[in-house]
């Protein structure tokens, strides 16, 4: 998805077919992606109840840690009126769950939830025409609860299961069937913990990189020795010779596999390939003054930007002005569990386990690597072991299932963490230009922001401004680039939230007053107000406030740091306040809030991509730092449960405010403004230009 | 090739196999003991984590001969006679976990530092698991898992 921001995916894809052509990847492949399917309406597509009254759920959503397993149970139990533990998610399987986009942009919670809920509502509903009929007593006075139909006035009862007797439960979901108002749920709004957590402290979860098939053969894929190379030619002699291995060989393709794991190695190894190189533009130097030059005109400004007022006027009157460059890295996923598939054959049909946020991208991508129909390729994706937005493309179900083919057995590739840090794509680097002016009180009276490559997500601003220019500049990144957890918030809320802070300074205005001076947004004023009140914002020294509204959810963050004898940075506090409608599960919502905070502090700090001549340097998990136990900081969440307000997604968003508030409060504690994400990839003083 | 024999959560497995090959490979690719997860492949992100002898090794960078002759714990071991370990339960009770990738990893590490020193406080626990990476960020869960299964293992004998 180089350069196309989630929300304009889903923007584009409302009911059309979107055609996404993958940047030139080598080394490795990625198909045409497809979308746009309809929703079906069929019940039995989303729910069936067996004969002994199991109830399973069908959904294209998968479960990469955000739990969604566990909420999308809760609110099927919810309105099914039946136990969880009665429940089974069928998540991400392409022949079994309807078609789904993918698992992204926080859209479970807001989409998939309430498809669930119609579903069971529906179900229901039917439950109590069935009892009805074999009771012959009025639907009305048919209760359903516990997973059961009862009628009260007899005492008498019926399980689902014998009502149903197993069939297929044929009624049409209607987009306007009523579901639960959240005051009224049951078993979602409270904390239920992972359904099924018991195989994750057992180590029976069975990953994608867990799964072995009979005859099963491990794969290796050649992989170029930096971007822009290709395969000139390959002796294959000694991997040939080594007996017991197949060497697949297909355009710039090239990989081995065999019965065991170190023999696919050893082949591996034997390849003797020679590479012909292109030069590749820029390296971590100077990427920042080389992407305004590698600017497209392709999405450039076009429907996320603001232009209103004039900036002219709006500067001419402003007391304090102010202009500022800020920057962000590539920085790298790092998901635990590397990209893995296992691709068998069987007659033409192709089956593969694999860990994608988009399995029906995936298999989209797969019939057209193949040349088959999609319905001769099914994509079953077990519970992954995370994404944070890096798990959207096919490229290791593709290499798996070439190599299946070529070798006759089913085969698994599991990426290296090399492979991972090298060939997974990044969240993209970025400039951001920022022109601003407020009058004596720091009244915003001015505002022009432009985003070169980092994107558009949360590029405009919350705060009232009458005189604004907003842009996002799409580039050529000489590097693969995609979706990231809270994508281009993150960069734009850091641009944003330090030019606020750099205002206030200007003005000589507290940063928290600041923001609320120039804030009407209610639900934004709420979590800032609670996240500084939590904080104890006035008391704490060395402390910086940020604040966003991102994929509905609200967020504040302070956070409070230590500036050790040699310069090092740590945070020791932080504190989120969120609010994104009513809370499905307290809990999970908070595991969430805590692990993007957690996650936030990486890219805030020390985490980012070197590369030069097209070869990532940062191969290795010991040289790309990913944040550890002595990062953590004292982390404290308040949430705030509006059952007014439709549920949005949260997985994302808590994120953004770690870095401008890191900042404000490095600014605080050393006086030094830092412009740059990560702020101290070495340190405090050698690294950050005084302000 | 050659033919050894290791110990693996009390049963002995006769493999044929190259003597470098990894620990990890080998429980996973040979004996299908899939709960311990390859990282990183240099010891810097703590998910294959095994116990020999009790201490915690990285099995990815112990080659399977410096296995032989010792007792090899893995997450399919933890928990006896279908009883969870008081660590495994602390997880689940605490939510300490959230795509469960790294947990194997964290919990035999946690096992083996909590039977050496139930009483661990939080920055005790820090520091043993430093080694550790839990991309999903739930650091601060772990933390409280461990001292909770801490206090629950204080004076019995795992």
């Amino acid at each position: 998805m180089s350069g196309v921001d989630r929300r304009e995916f889903l923007q584009l894809a409302g009911g059309v077919i979107v055609l996404l052509t993958a940047p030139p990847i080598f080394g490795q492949e990625s198909g045409r992606r497809t979308g746009g399917q309809a929703v079906p309406q069929d019940l039995s597509a989303w729910l069936n109840i067996a004969e002994d009254g199991s109830i399973t759920i069908y959904t294209g959503k998968v479960e990469v840690g955000q739990n969604a397993r566990t909420s999308l149970t809760q609110a099927a139990a919810d309105e099914l009126h039946a136990p969880m533990e009665s429940i089974r998610l069928i998540m991400g399987d392409t022949d079994l769950t309807p078609y789904d986009m993918g698992t992204f942009g926080s859209r479970t919670t807001p989409t998939m939830v309430p498809q669930i809920r119609r579903a069971a509502a529906t179900a229901r509903e039917m439950l109590q025409d069935l009892a009805a009929r074999q009771w012959s007593i009025d639907r009305a006075a048919v209760i359903i609860g516990d997973g059961r139909a009862m009628d009260p006035h007899t005492n008498r009862s019926i399980t689902f299961g014998a009502l149903t007797k197993g069939q297929k439960l044929v009624r049409t979901v209607r987009h306007d069937e009523s579901i639960t108002s959240p005051e009224k749920w049951t078993v979602a709004g409270r904390s239920a913990p992972k359904v099924n957590g018991a195989d994750f402290v057992t180590g029976k979860h069975r990953f994608s990189t867990d799964i072995t098939r009979p005859g099963m053969w491990y794969g290796r894929v050649l992989r170029v020795p930096a971007f822009g190379a290709t395969l000139a030619s390959l002796d294959t002699t000694a991997a040939d010779a080594m007996g017991g291995v197949a060497v697949v060989r297909e355009g710039s393709f090239a990989g081995v596999a065999a019965a065991r794991a170190p023999l696919a190695a050893s082949a591996l190894a034997a390849l003797k390939p020679s590479w012909s190189t292109t030069p590749q533009p820029s390296n971590n130097a100077t990427i920042f003054n080389d992407l305004k030059k590698l600017t497209t005109n392709e999405l450039g400004g076009r429907t996320e930007g603001a232009h209103f007022g004039s900036l002219l006027d709006g500067m001419a009157d402003a007391v304090y002005k102010l202009e500022r460059s800020y920057t962000v890295a590539y920085i790298a996923h790092v998901p635990l569990e590397p990209r893995a598939a296992v691709a068998e054959w069987n007659n033409g049909k192709l089956t593969v386990w694999t860990g994608t946020q988009r399995p029906f991208a995936v298999r989209s991508e797969l019939a057209e690597a193949f040349h088959i129909s999609e319905e001769k390729v099914r994509v079953i994706v077990p519970d992954t072991g995370s994404g944070y937005g890096g798990k959207h493309t096919g490229e290791c179900a593709i290499e798996a299932a070439r190599l299946a083919k070529g070798s006759g057995h089913p085969v698994k590739v599991v990426w290296t963490r090399e492979e991972e840090l090298t060939w997974a794509y990044f969240r993209p680097a970025g400039v951001i230009d920022v022109r601003s002016g407020v009058d004596k009180d720091g009244k915003l009276l001015a505002w022009e922001f432009h985003n070169y490559n980092s994107g558009p997500a949360a590029i405009r601003t919350p705060y009232e401004v009458q005189n604004q220019h907003i842009e996002y500049h799409a580039c050529n990144s000489p590097l693969r680039q995609g979706s990231y957890r809270g994508l281009a918030a993150t960069a734009n809320h850091f641009a944003r939230e330090v030019h606020m802070d750099e205002l206030a300074a200007a003005a000589k205005i507290d940063p928290l007053e600041m923001r609320r001076r120039n804030l009407k947004d209610a639900r934004l004023r709420a979590v800032l107000d609670a996240a500084a009140e939590r904080f104890g914002w006035g008391k704490a020294k060395n402390a910086g406030i940020a604040c966003g509204v991102e994929k509905g959810g609200y967020t504040a963050t302070c956070a409070e740091v230590r500036i050790d004898s040699s310069g090092g940075v740590h945070v020791t506090r932080l504190v989120s306040a969120f609010e994104c409608g009513a809370i499905v599960n307290p809990d999970h919502l908070r595991n969430q809030i805590e692990g993007a905070l957690m996650m936030g502090i990486g890219g805030a700090l020390f985490e980012s991509v070197a590369f030069q001549d097209g070869k990532i340097l940062t191969d290795r998990l010991s040289k790309y730092r990913v944040p550890r136990f002595s990062d953590m900081p004292q982390i404290d969440v308040v949430t705030i449960d509006r059952k007014d307000i439709s549920s949005a997604g949260a997985g994302e968003t808590p994120i953004v405010g770690v870095a401008p508030s890191v900042a404000g409060a490095i600014f605080a504690a050393t006086g030094v403004r830092i412009h740059a994400l990560p702020m101290v990839p070495r340190g405090l003083e050698r690294t950050a230009p005084q302000s | 090739m050659v033919a050894i024999e290791i110990l693996v959560n009390g049963t002995r497995f006769p493999i044929d196999v190259d003597p470098q090959q990894s620990l990890l490979s080998v429980l996973r690719d040979e004996l299908d003991l899939t709960g311990t997860k390859y990282g990183c492949g240099e010891a810097q992100c703590g998910a294959c984590t095994v116990l020999i002898d009790g201490q915690p090794i990285r099995s990815c960078v112990t080659a399977v001969s410096g296995a032989v002759g010792h007792a090899i714990t893995t997450i399919e071991g933890i928990a006896q006679n279908s009883q969870l370990h008081p660590v495994q339960k602390a997880f689940l009770d605490i939510g300490a976990m959230q795509c469960g990738y790294c947990t194997p990893g964290m919990i035999v590490e946690g096992v083996a530092l909590l039977r050496r020193r139930p009483e661990a406080t939080a920055g005790e626990i820090a520091e043993a698991m430093e080694g550790h990476v839990c991309r999903c960020g739930t650091y601060p869960r772990i933390i409280t898992a461990l001292r909770q299964a801490g206090q629950s293992m204080k004076g019995k004998r795992p």
